[in-house]
Parts: structure tokens; sequence; C-alpha cells
């Protein structure tokens, strides 16, 4: 697989005829092949698609031509301090709204964001196949990525059982627990499995009703923003999940020193990133969750790779007293 | 009376608008001190490491005062880094020889015989916390001390069925906790903070709060009685200094802090990339709703208990109350007639309701505030009854008028002032109740129990109390959003902070 | 105050006076401010907890004995028992003199005549229940003649029950009515309301009825009978207070508070004389607006005063029983 080069352009990233062609009525062109559209690869931000406000990107090259509409080079948006701003503020509105959905809703867009991405696997893959993996390796990681939307859609309105109590108070009142959503929390995704990993840690945190916003794997964004597009096709409000492209180490303080992000989850090797978001995140308290990239084979882990702990990390405690009298 | 003519009626209305009680000297209660024989209080207290009492390698005592009489009450040892090591090693010791390889029924076993303990010295506990720290002997005696025993004898149940806890995910102990502690409930924080880490399986290094520290050294001695293995549960008093020292010692695998948020935030930062543990349970500014469908007399007391429970010293404590504008003057006026009944002074005064503030400090703090409060302009309520000539005391207050923005209603005063604000629509108190970078808890007073179930969900606390304020019970979880903290003591979520879950 | 009676159909009847603004304080009849039952009685606790030594100790219970209403309402009852009673609440321990003498006695209208003779220019009232005590069942015309015979035979205070029934139907127009037309009938006697809080079923009820007893012209709203379990309880004598604040508050006009049945010990008077303390202040402290019906408890207080006294702990049979 290629390294990520910045605003380089490759001799061999120039778009060379496809394969496809249609014939032209009118004969001017006859026997030139059609020249193809290529996709200008975006953030996915409140539910629209959106360059990098400070008109950075990196380049992102490819293993192959494979004969789709992509050059083998792609220009990703290069997120910024004020892209991390604007996607707060659509975060926050949709949190509002999101978790205010009762669970049985939300578990249900999660099975249409299952479906959207099924119907979807053959692009996913393609895109995976491009960031370099097998077609095997790209047709498992997305079966995976559906089932594991899957089980979030089947979470949703248990969670509350699970973690919910009774609290037996000594005294006339109705004590008990209920799971909440912290807000706002971003997210380092997993280098790799670029897209199964992705899915895996901003799924659950939306499971619990927060909101969203994470920073793709560096090597493979691309997937990230087909992903994108089944979120944007799926039923899933815009704001629920706001998926930035650029470097986790430019963006995560950025997220750790903002005030109205709750919380952050944070999957990165970089040990030094890891520490200085713990240490920025101080400054208001959040919760912080860091871990050192886990192989990522264990993303595929049923056991491992997904569960309770991980929508529970995103959830606060709050203890209700309630009267009991006449 | 039968009925009154228009004319009748206005002239009542201006003659009754300024009507007050009197809550004067027709029958005044006899001075009723708790008899203080029977509790020895040493003249100096060792560090309590490995099980034994150790002078401190510092060399260093410090006086604790008593706050209601200036008078100090012993010298107690103050750790320093080398002391610390001392107690995280003795910790680790008992954790990897004894504690994590005990079966947890026994340990549970352990955890029973201390609740029982404090229950057997509960008196003298009261005194003593009552001595050290300020508070009224009534909530030392009703309050502190049986849920302190409360903590321990509901987790000592825990230490057997952590497996049904987490739904067939496997816990496992952190191995030792280093504890931070406040001095607002010595005895009881410590419960807190003992009780859940040792019923978990870990090993504890516990600081006490340096205007405090007796409670948790007599705890010591009922841990000694029970004859915990030496080394599982070790004090190391001391000031901020050695709090530091716990926080930064490099053998502890987590930490848990209460206090303030200046501090909470500091330690947050201090443990980044340490791979340590943490939990804090820091500052709050409580909003405490007041509906004008509420029950108002029992939401006078709501407020009373919620603002002037031990000296407004409680991160819960309801600081703003938020009172709908129909009932506002109904509300101060009888707040104003309820605080003239509150009993200042002696806190060993069975009859005492505000006890003495717990530090020089702390009561400067109060005053510096409150004078900030009539500066900007908001009208001062407070009680006229005497002040002790010895001690640190502050009489109950209150403010009307002050704006969202001041100083009063934003900042954390810890001390017996209340600021009161109004509301028109419930959309409006849920948005200044949650304007503040707290959340601790909450306050709700209507008749409604659709309402309170609608404000409960819409407040961001980690506590809600409906018609009550101020209520702790083991069973249920207590703990903060947003700068309030995070991680829960109590009840079975307050267990993952003390255990590694696999998945 | 709040409601003017206007006439209809030659009854008497009720309207809310208009603009009444007079103070939030205190809401009109019909819509008094809830009751929180678990709040009430947690407050309540708290005051019962009140360390009283001593001096104090010693006051409270001489205050006590002065604010008695020592009551016997027996079917058994017969002058000679009825005379007995005057001359302890005269002078409830011989060989203390300065203790007493009690508020009154409380006697059915058949004692009155006997009642009143003993304890002529003692000071000490008479007190009659009437209204076809205790249920109350009666037609109003026989519960109001029941109230003027009583006051001719000379009762200076007349205990009236209200209709339980009425009040837990709903209509509370009734219910004032009858209390309303008893205070007339009452003439200068004073009245005091019976809600038989026990029968009432919450303590919403006991503040409406509350409202209802002191709007429609009772002196002093009282707890109970006596004849029915629970009477008094320091709960419903709070929530009772409290609508005494309110109208105070909103009137400057003082009513009294009687809890009956129940009350035995020393300790428990204690307890009550804690709440008017700190729920009403000095004012009520006084035999005037504060009164205990009962008929055990004037002997456990002797008992206790005397232990104060003697510094032992006495025996029942040391104290008379009348």
């Amino acid at each position: 697989m290629k390294t990520r080069t910045e605003s380089h352009v490759d001799a061999a990233d120039v778009a060379v005829p496809g394969p496809l062609a249609v014939t032209d009525p009118s004969g001017a062109s006859a026997g030139l092949p059609r020249l193809r559209v290529t996709k200008a690869y975006k953030m996915y931000v409140g539910g629209a698609f959106v360059r990098s406000e400070s008109g950075r990107y990196f380049r992102v090259a490819s293993e192959e031509a494979q004969g789709d509409a992509d050059p083998a080079g792609v220009n990703i948006p290069r997120g910024s301090r004020k892209d991390v701003r604007d996607a707060v503020v659509v975060a926050k509105a949709a949190y509002e709204k999101w978790e205010a959905r009762t669970p049985f809703n939300r578990g249900q867009i999660l099975y249409r964001l299952a479906e959207v991405v099924e119907s979807r696997a053959k692009e996913l893959e393609h895109s995976l196949v491009r960031a370099g993996q097998s077609r095997a390796e790209a047709a498992r990681e997305v079966a995976a990525t559906v089932d594991r939307a899957v089980f979030y859609a089947g979470f949703a309105d248990k969670v509350s059982a699970l973690v919910a109590s009774h609290n037996p108070v000594s005294g006339p009142h109705f004590g008990f627990s209920v799971p909440e959503a912290m807000g706002i929390v971003a997210v380092i995704a997993p280098e790799s499995p670029s897209l199964l990993g992705l899915a895996s840690v901003v799924l659950p945190p939306i499971t619990g009703g927060n909101s969203v916003i994470v920073v793709a794997s560096e090597a493979d964004p691309r997937t990230a923003i087909v992903f994108s597009e089944c979120l944007a096709t799926s039923d899933l409000p815009g704001g629920v999940i706001n998926v930035l492209t650029g470097y986790g180490s430019e963006m995560g303080p950025i997220f750790a020193k903002h005030r109205e992000i709750s919380a952050i989850d944070a999957w990165t090797a970089d040990e030094a990133l890891r520490a200085t978001l713990e240490r920025e995140a101080a400054s208001s308290v959040k919760r912080v969750k860091t871990h050192p990239s886990p192989n990522a084979e264990m993303w595929f882990d049923r056991r491992r790779g997904q569960g309770l702990g991980f929508i529970e990390r995103h959830l606060e405690t709050k203890s209700i007293w309630h009267p009991v009298g006449v | 009376m039968k009925s009154m003519t228009v004319s009748e009626k206005s002239e009542a209305q201006k003659s009754t608008k300024d009507l007050a009680l009197d809550f004067g000297r027709a029958w005044e209660y006899a001075p009723s001190p708790e008899a203080t024989d029977h509790v020895k209080i040493e003249k100096r207290y060792e560090l309590f490491i490995g099980g034994k009492w150790v002078a401190p390698k510092s060399g260093k005592y410090f006086p604790t005062v008593s706050p209601s009489t200036e008078e100090t009450l012993a010298e107690v040892a103050e750790a320093n880094a080398e002391d610390v090591d001392l107690a995280v090693r003795a910790a680790r010791r008992a954790y990897d020889g004894v504690w994590s390889r005990m079966r947890p029924e026994e340990r549970g076993k352990y955890i029973f015989r201390i609740a029982r303990a404090i229950q057997e010295k509960a008196r003298e506990l009261a005194i003593v916390e009552t001595l050290d720290g300020g508070k009224p002997i009534k909530e030392s005696r009703d309050v502190d001390i049986p849920l302190a025993a409360a903590h321990f004898f509901y987790h000592a149940g825990w230490a057997d069925k952590l497996d049904y806890a987490f739904h067939g995910r496997k816990a496992r102990p952190l191995g030792v906790a280093g504890q931070v502690i406040p001095w607002n409930f010595p005895l009881l924080m410590a419960a807190w903070k003992l009780a859940p880490a040792l019923a978990c399986g870990n090993t504890v290094v516990l600081k006490p709060a340096e205007t405090t520290p007796l409670s948790a050294l007599f705890l010591a001695r009922i841990i000694e009685e029970c004859e915990l293995p030496e080394g599982v549960v070790n004090i190391v008093t001391g000031a901020g200094a050695t709090g530091a020292a716990v926080v930064d010692h490099p053998g502890i695998d987590k930490i848990a802090f209460t206090g303030s948020t200046a501090v909470g935030k500091r330690i947050q930062a201090a443990l980044a990339g340490s791979h340590k543990r943490l939990t804090l349970e820091l500052g709050g500014k409580a909003a405490n709703i007041v509906f004008a469908d509420a029950p108002i007399d029992q939401a006078i007391e709501g407020i009373v208990n919620g603002i002037y429970f031990n000296q407004g010293h409680v991160c819960c404590a309801g600081s703003r109350l938020l009172v709908e504008e129909s009932v506002h003057d109904v509300v101060v006026r009888k707040l104003a007639d309820r605080i003239k009944t509150l009993r200042l002074g002696d806190p060993l005064d069975k009859n005492t309701d505000i006890g003495a503030i717990n530090s020089k400090m702390q009561l400067d703090k109060i005053r510096e505030l409150v004078a900030s409060g009539e500066k900007e302009g908001a009208q001062l309520y407070q009680s006229t009854c005497p002040i002790p000539q010895k001690g640190y005391f502050f009489p109950p207050t209150f403010f009307t008028g002050a704006s969202q923005s001041s100083r009063i209603a934003r900042e954390e005063i810890f001390g017996p002032v209340l600021t009161v604000m109004t509301f028109r629509t419930p959309d409006e108190a849920i948005e200044k109740a949650n304007n503040t970078m707290y959340g601790l808890s909450a306050g709700i007073w209507t008749d409604k129990g659709a309402k309170i179930f609608h404000m409960a969900t819409r407040l961001k606390a980690g506590v809600i109390w409906g018609n009550t304020f101020n209520k702790f019970d083991p069973t249920s979880p207590f703990g903060g959003y947003k700068e309030s903290g995070f991680g829960r003591e109590g009840g079975r979520q307050g267990l993952s902070a003390y255990v590694e879950l696999d998945g | 105050m709040y409601l003017r009676r206007v006439k209809s159909n030659g009854h008497d009847s009720l309207a809310r006076a208009n603009g009444d603004s007079v103070s939030r304080a205190y809401t009109p009849l019909f819509a008094p401010p809830p009751v929180d039952q678990v709040a009430v009685e947690e407050r309540v606790a708290s005051l019962a907890k009140r360390s009283l030594k001593k001096g104090a100790k010693v006051a409270g219970l001489k205050l006590s004995i002065r604010m008695m209403d020592l009551t016997t309402l027996e079917g058994k009852d017969t002058p000679g028992k009825v005379r007995a009673l005057c001359n302890k609440a005269m002078h409830p321990l011989d060989s203390d003199p300065s203790l007493g003498p009690c508020a009154a006695i409380c006697v059915y209208p058949n004692m009155v005549k006997v009642a009143k003779e003993a304890l002529r220019g003692s000071g000490v009232f008479v007190a009659s229940v009437a209204t076809a005590f205790p249920s109350g069942l009666s037609p109003i015309e026989i519960k109001l003649d029941d109230v003027r015979r009583a006051v001719d035979f000379g009762a200076d205070e007349i205990d009236m029950v209200i209709d339980r029934g009425a009040m837990l139907m709903g209509d509370y127009a009734k219910v004032f009515d009858e209390i309303a037309r008893t205070k007339d009938a009452c003439g200068k006697a004073h009245l005091k309301v019976i809600l038989e809080t026990g029968e009432l079923g919450s303590y919403d009820m006991v503040r409406k009825a509350s409202e209802i007893g002191i709007a429609a012209g009772g002196d002093f709203i009282k707890t109970s009978t006596g004849k029915v379990q629970p009477a008094a309880t320091l709960g419903v004598t709070l929530v009772m207070l409290e609508t005494i604040r309110d109208h105070y508050y909103a009137t400057g006009r003082k009513i009294g508070m009687k809890p009956a049945g129940g009350v035995r010990t020393a300790k428990q008077a204690l307890q009550y004389l804690v709440v008017v303390k700190e729920t009403l202040g000095d004012a009520w402290l006084d035999p005037d607006l504060f009164r205990f019906g009962a008929s055990a408890l004037l002997n456990d207080v002797l008992m206790q005063l005397e232990k104060e006294r003697t510094g032992n702990y006495q025996a029942a049979e040391d104290f008379s029983k009348d």
C-alpha cells in the first residue's frame, strides 16, 4: 500500500480513460472514450459533505487503479480547528434530538444503516481494496461491519435494562438510576481496519444517544467517506455522526481543549498523543479513554471487538429520588 | 369574621404584608451538649502503614484544630513522599500476598466486621467528627456515622457477588488504590472510598483532609481491631503535598479523589500518560427548583436542608434556588422566617442546627463571596442569631435579586449561603439550572409526578431529588456530570471504579 | 376574608372573593397548596429529636399543664367523675400549688352545668363537645340545638365535629356552612373545629379541612375526637399549624390549635411544643392559642416534673387517678 503523500501530485494519478464509453449521437466524438467524472472526497459534517474550511488537503494514493471513477490518488480534506468547531455546533444540536428519540427508534435507524452498508458492500469493498486489501479481506471486513451495525441496532433498547437500577434506598423514596448519554463524544478511529474499526468505535456511542465527531483512519480516509455516504443515505439524522479526515495528532488536542465535547475515545499507537489528550482534557474534566492501537484482529472478535462496555463507556448514570406518599 | 368589605380588605393587605413570626425566648431550650468524657483523643497520632503505627520519615507533625473552639485537639503526623512510598509498598505487598488471593467471601466478612464495629462505636465516632470538623452532633450522629456503617455493610455483600455485577463480564481488581478525601464528611467519605475498593479486592492508601484527620485515624483503630491483614488499608495524614505524593506515586493503579474542581483538574492533568485509573467527585452549584404547584412549606424545609445542612459544606448543596416567579415572594417570606429558627452554635449541642465553618480559610472565602454578592447589588437576608465569640461561624444567609451571571450565582461558595433566582416556565428552569459548568445534583419541588420525571430527564446532573434534597444511600450511585467529575460511588454502578472488566 | 357568604335559596352558600391577591402565601379555600407526606413526616421526625433538658423540660411541662383541656367523654361519665376531674384541673398536684391550673375541662353537654359549678371562680374554662359528637351525622338543626343548649348550660368553648362524609364527598360548601352556622350558634363561646384527621385519609385533605375550618369561623382547629385512631399525630399537627401560619401571614389573625387523642406522655407533649415553637413561634406558646386535648397526659407530666424535682423516677400509683 502506498503511503500518504501531502499536496503532491503523482504522475500516475493523472486521469486516464476508463473502459466505459457512451455513444455520442452527434458522432462528433465518435470513437473517443467518455471522460469519466472523478469524485471529490469530502468530510461528512452535519449531514452534508464539506471541504475543510482550511482549504488544506492531503493525498491518499491507492494500490492500483481499479477501473472505477477514481484516479489512483485522491485529495482528502485535512480537517482543521475550525472544522472541529463547526462539527461541534452540529453535533450538539443533533445530540439533543438524537438522545430524545426512543431507543427503539435509534435501534431501527442503526438497523437501517446495516441494510445500507450491506447494499453498498461492493463499493466499500472496492474502497478497501484500493487501500491495499485483498478482495477476500475486504469482503470479510465489510461483512463484519454490517454485523456490527446489526449488533448495536439490537442493543439500543436493551442498554437501560442492563445498566439501570432500582436503588432500594432506606426511606420513603423510589430510587432508581438510569443511563444517559454524555453529549458529544470525540473519537480518534483506529488506523486499521479502517472500516470495521471506524464502525466499531462510532456506533456504540450513538447507540447510547451520544453524537460523535470522529477522525477517520489517516491511512484510509477514503473508505470512511464512502461509509459516510452510507450514513447519509440511511435514516441517521445529520450531525449524529460527523466524520472528519485529517491527522489525529493535529485534531485530537483540539478535541481535548474544546469545552463543548464531553468525552474522548482515542485509539492510537501514538503514546505522546494519548498523554496529550489526557492532559488537555483535564481543563474541562472530560471523560477520556485512550487505547493503544490493538491488533486489527481484535475488531473481528465478537467478544472483544464489541459489547456493552463500548456503549457504557459513554453513558452517565443519573440517580433519581422520587417521593412515595399520599 | 364572616365577610369583609373591599376597603377593609385592602387595609388588611397593607398591615399583613410585613407580618413576621416572632421566634423569641418564650420557651428556650437549655444547652444539651453531648458528653465527651468517654472519648479519648491521643495527644499525637502516627501514620498507619502496613498495620502499624509508625512515626513519619518527615519527622513532622501538624495540629488538628477544633473549628468551634479553635483549640488544638491533637498532633498528627505529616507524611512526605517517602512515607507515602512506604504505604504504597505495604499496600502492594498486601495486595499481592493476601488480599487479591483471599476468597471473596472472606474479604466480605472483614468488611462486615468494619461495618459492625462502626455501629458499636457510633457515639464516639460522632463526637470525634463533630469536634474535629465542626458539624452539628445531630448530623454526625444521624447521618455521617450511620451512613458510613451502611456503606461498609452494603459493599461487604458485593465482595463475593462481583460475577453477577457485570452481566457475564469478568471483573478483576485494579491493585493499589490511592484515595484522597475532603473535610466535609470525613468518615463518610473514607467509607465511600474504602468500602468499594476493598470489596472489589484492591488495597488502599487513604489520605484524609488535613483539617479533619481524626475520624479516619479512629477508623484505622477499628481496622486494626477487625484484624484486617496488615497493609490492606494504610492511612497517611498530611496536607496537599501528601495528597500529591499519593497521586504521583508510580506504584498506584487507581486514584479516587473527592474535593474541589480546581484540584480535580490538576490531578487529572497530572495523571496524563500514567495509565492510572481515575474517578473524580468534584464541586457543584446545584439548582433547587421550586414550582408554584409545589408543597411550599415542605419545599422550604427542602431548601433549608439543601443549603444549610452541614453549614453548606456539601458538594451537592442546593446553592441556587430557582423559584417560579409567582411564588417568589411567598417563598422568600417563609424562608426569611424559617432561618430565624435555625440554631447556630456549639456543634456538640444536640439542638444545634448550624455548626462551625470547617476552617478559618473557608470562613474567609465565604465572607469574601458574600461581600461580592452585596457589592453586586443582591439583597441579603441573614439570620441575626448570636455568633459565638470563639470559633469559626457564619450565620445562615440568602440573597435575592442576584443575576444569573453574578459570582454568588456561579461560584461554589461551600458555605451556608443561598442565591435565590426566578424562572417563569419549566423550560426556563431547565435552561437556568443547566447553565453551569457543574452537574452534580438538582432538586425539583412540585406536586406533579409527571413534572418531576420531565425535569429529571432534562436536568444535566448526576443526582436528582424529587421533593427532597441531600439524601444519600449506599445503594444509590452518586457522582457528577460535566465538571463535577466522573465515576460513581455507591450502587452496582459504583463498583466499576474499582475493577477492570474483560470486555 | 377570602370567602364571602352570599344568600342563595335561603341558605348560606359560598363564593370566592374576587381579586384575592392579599397574599400568595394563602391560597383560597378550594385550592390549598399541596402537602408532601414524606417531607412532612421527615420534618416532624427531626423536630421530635430536639433534646430538652432540665430547665427547658420543666418549663415546657409546666406550660403543657396550663394548655390542657382535661377531658372525659365517656358514656359512663357521672357528676362525681366530672367533679373529680375539675378538681384535678384546678389543682393538678396538691403538693405543688404553682402547677396549673389546666386550661379547660372538656365534657359532654349534660355535664357542662356540673363542671361550670365545680370550676366557678377558678379561671378554668368549660369546653363542651357538641354537634352530634363524635360522628356529626345528625341533621344540622339538631347539631345547632346541641350547641345552643351547651352554651346555655354555660360552656365557654364548643368543640364541634365537621361532617367528614361531606368532606370526603367533596361537598366543601356543606362543611363550610355547617361550621359557619355553628359559629353563629356559639354566640360568645369560642369554637374549636374538630377535623377528625384520622378519617380524612391524607395530609392534603387535612390541609383543606383546616382551611375550611378557619375560613368558616373556627377560633381553633382540632385534630380529633379521640374516638378514632389515628388521632393526633405530629404530622397532622404540623400541617394544621402551617395552615394557621398562612392564615396569619394573610390576615394577621391568630387561630388556635388543639391536638387531641393519643398524646399520652410528657415526652410527646414536649415534642408538640417544639413543633409549635419552631413553626409559629412565641405567640402560640400560650393556652389562648394552643391546647392539648388529653386525659392520661396530665399524670405523666406530673410524674416527670416530680422526677425532675426530686431526681428520682416516680411510680404511677403516687398520682391520683381521677
